[in-house]
């Protein structure tokens, strides 16, 4: 684990900000809520919490944080997306009449794809380099049905991808903000100080 | 693969903790719904009258009709409330039968059971619940509800019970978790509140579980006053879609929840904004016209 000390953007428009900041601070990291574009230079990774995808969307589309945060990640700086946060930054269908993702990540999504409320769940999940499950909390949770051949799978659920990788971002269904455990924001932490290491 | 747990205390309130920063709006039919979920609502509430036309209606107000329910459900993909009446069981399972994403168990609608409210917990939905204080809060995060609403006064588009609730919950629950331990029995006594529930508030330091807050919210700013106050996000009624330009004020009112801190936005958003619904000054309900006071 980096001693180095980083100030994290949370994604502030909706959802479950206080949770990742939460997360963020017991690691000894900074968080920043970002709620415009001007903030987005104070940062160096932002993280898109859970929340309802389609009213992030039309904030962010308000608060002029689309091109922004795509140009954000277009400097090879970290995201990292939960639930919602993975919806956003995945791609739009190809018959998609109006846009509502980011289209960051070569990922196709399945917008609640493990169904309704009631069919969310808990369960533990074997992830790529972890050595113990994970404790993953799906809620109305999307799933990746179909990931590029850059992307790295590290979790499936039910033989579909739950969590994947693709060079500087980080995307999973569930929410480890939910949890106590922050292997997978350490996880995050680890690609934001590759990052980081070249010269400014 | 391992074993999939639904239903969990985790799961249910974790679906609350996605809404927070947002809105919830009254909807009757699908056409609101889609107006809603344009403007960037985080949730629907299907109901068959918004509560200023269930108080001008009189009678018993009950669960929507079902075609409403699955008329709604099916235009947005947004998350779904509906609201049963208090301690229905029946309309509770029904509503849950049908999908929807969260029940409100709620005052606005005639109580099925005077005495006993609903025991949440062997529901896999999980259940909002009105409350004016903690002693009713704690009471309902006894019984399983896994969000909590200051009541406000229902289709009044007057904000003055909301802030009087909301500052109440917030008031309490500092008290709280100042308090000594040795206190807290006798607070749970005075308060009316289950002593567990008040012991994970002192040791959490906050409520359990989400807390919006609702009742009276007729604009962008009494929007943004709840947020202000410490409410986790706002739930809308009458006050959208009685206004004269629903559209308009939905966007208005979602985008000062969010921006809720900058005065200079929410003015810009005010703006030409046009009529908000007329509202009731307190003095003039009955009080069994006062729908706060329907459950216990």
């Amino acid at each position: 684990m980096s001693k180095q000390k980083y100030r994290i953007g949370i994604l502030g428009m909706q959802g479950a900000i206080a949770e990742h900041a939460d997360h963020l601070h017991h690691l000894g990291h900074e968080s920043v809520l970002i709620k415009n574009k001007e903030m987005l230079e104070e940062i160096d990774a932002l993280i898109i919490p859970g929340g309802e995808s389609t009213a992030i969307w039309r904030l962010m589309r308000k608060n002029n944080l689309i091109e922004a945060v795509q140009q954000f990640a277009h400097s090879q700086k970290p995201i990292f997306g939960t639930c919602a946060g993975l919806v956003l930054l995945g791609k739009d269908q190809a018959e998609a009449e109006e846009s509502t993702k980011l289209g960051l990540m070569d990922i196709q999504i399945k917008r609640n794809g493990f169904g309704r409320q009631k069919d969310s769940f808990e369960a533990d999940l074997t992830v790529k380099g972890m050595e113990e499950p994970y404790p993953a909390i799906f809620i109305r949770a999307p799933y990746i049905e179909a990931a590029g051949e850059n992307v790295a799978v590290l979790a499936t659920y039910d033989n579909k991808i739950v969590a994947a990788r693709e060079d500087n971002l980080l995307v999973a269904a569930f929410h480890p903000e939910l949890t106590d455990d922050t292997r997978f924001l350490e996880l995050f932490l680890e690609m934001v100080e590759e990052k980081t290491v070249s010269p400014v | 693969m391992t074993e999939r747990l639904t239903g969990t205390e985790r799961v249910k309130r974790g679906m609350a903790q996605m809404q927070k920063g947002g809105v919830i709006m009254d909807v009757v039919n699908k056409e609101q719904a889609k107006i809603a979920e344009e403007a960037g609502a985080v949730a629907v509430m299907a109901l068959e009258k918004v509560p200023s036309d269930i108080r001008a209606a009189g009678g018993v107000a009950r669960m929507a009709d079902v075609s409403i329910v699955e008329e709604v459900r099916d235009a947005v993909s947004i998350p779904v409330m509906a609201k049963g009446r208090i301690g229905h069981i029946v309309e509770a399972r029904v509503l849950e039968a049908l999908g929807v994403d969260y029940i409100d168990e709620s005052e606005v609608l005639t109580p099925a059971d005077d005495i006993f409210h609903l025991d949440k917990k062997p529901f896999t939905v999980p259940f909002v619940c009105g409350c004016r204080d903690l002693g009713e809060a704690a009471r309902r995060i006894g019984e399983g509800a896994s969000m909590l609403r200051t009541k406000g006064e229902p289709g009044t588009g007057n904000i003055v019970e909301a802030v009087r609730h909301l500052r109440e919950v917030q008031s309490q629950v500092r008290k709280v978790v100042h308090m000594n331990e040795d206190e807290l029995m006798t607070e749970a006594k005075n308060l009316g509140a289950p002593f567990e529930v008040l012991l994970q508030i002192k040791e959490a330091g906050r409520l359990p579980v989400v807390n919006f807050a609702a009742g009276g919210v007729a604009t962008p700013a009494d929007a943004a006053l709840m947020m202000e106050l410490g409410a986790d996000g706002v739930f809308v009624g009458s006050g959208i879609f009685k206004s004269n330009n629903p559209a308009e004020f939905a966007r208005a009112i979602v985008e000062a929840t969010t921006n809720y801190q900058d005065y200079e936005k929410i003015a810009a958003l005010s703006k030409g904004l046009g009529e908000a619904m007329k509202g009731i000054d307190m003095k003039t309900l009955r009080p069994e016209e006062r729908m706060q006071d329907r459950s216990f």
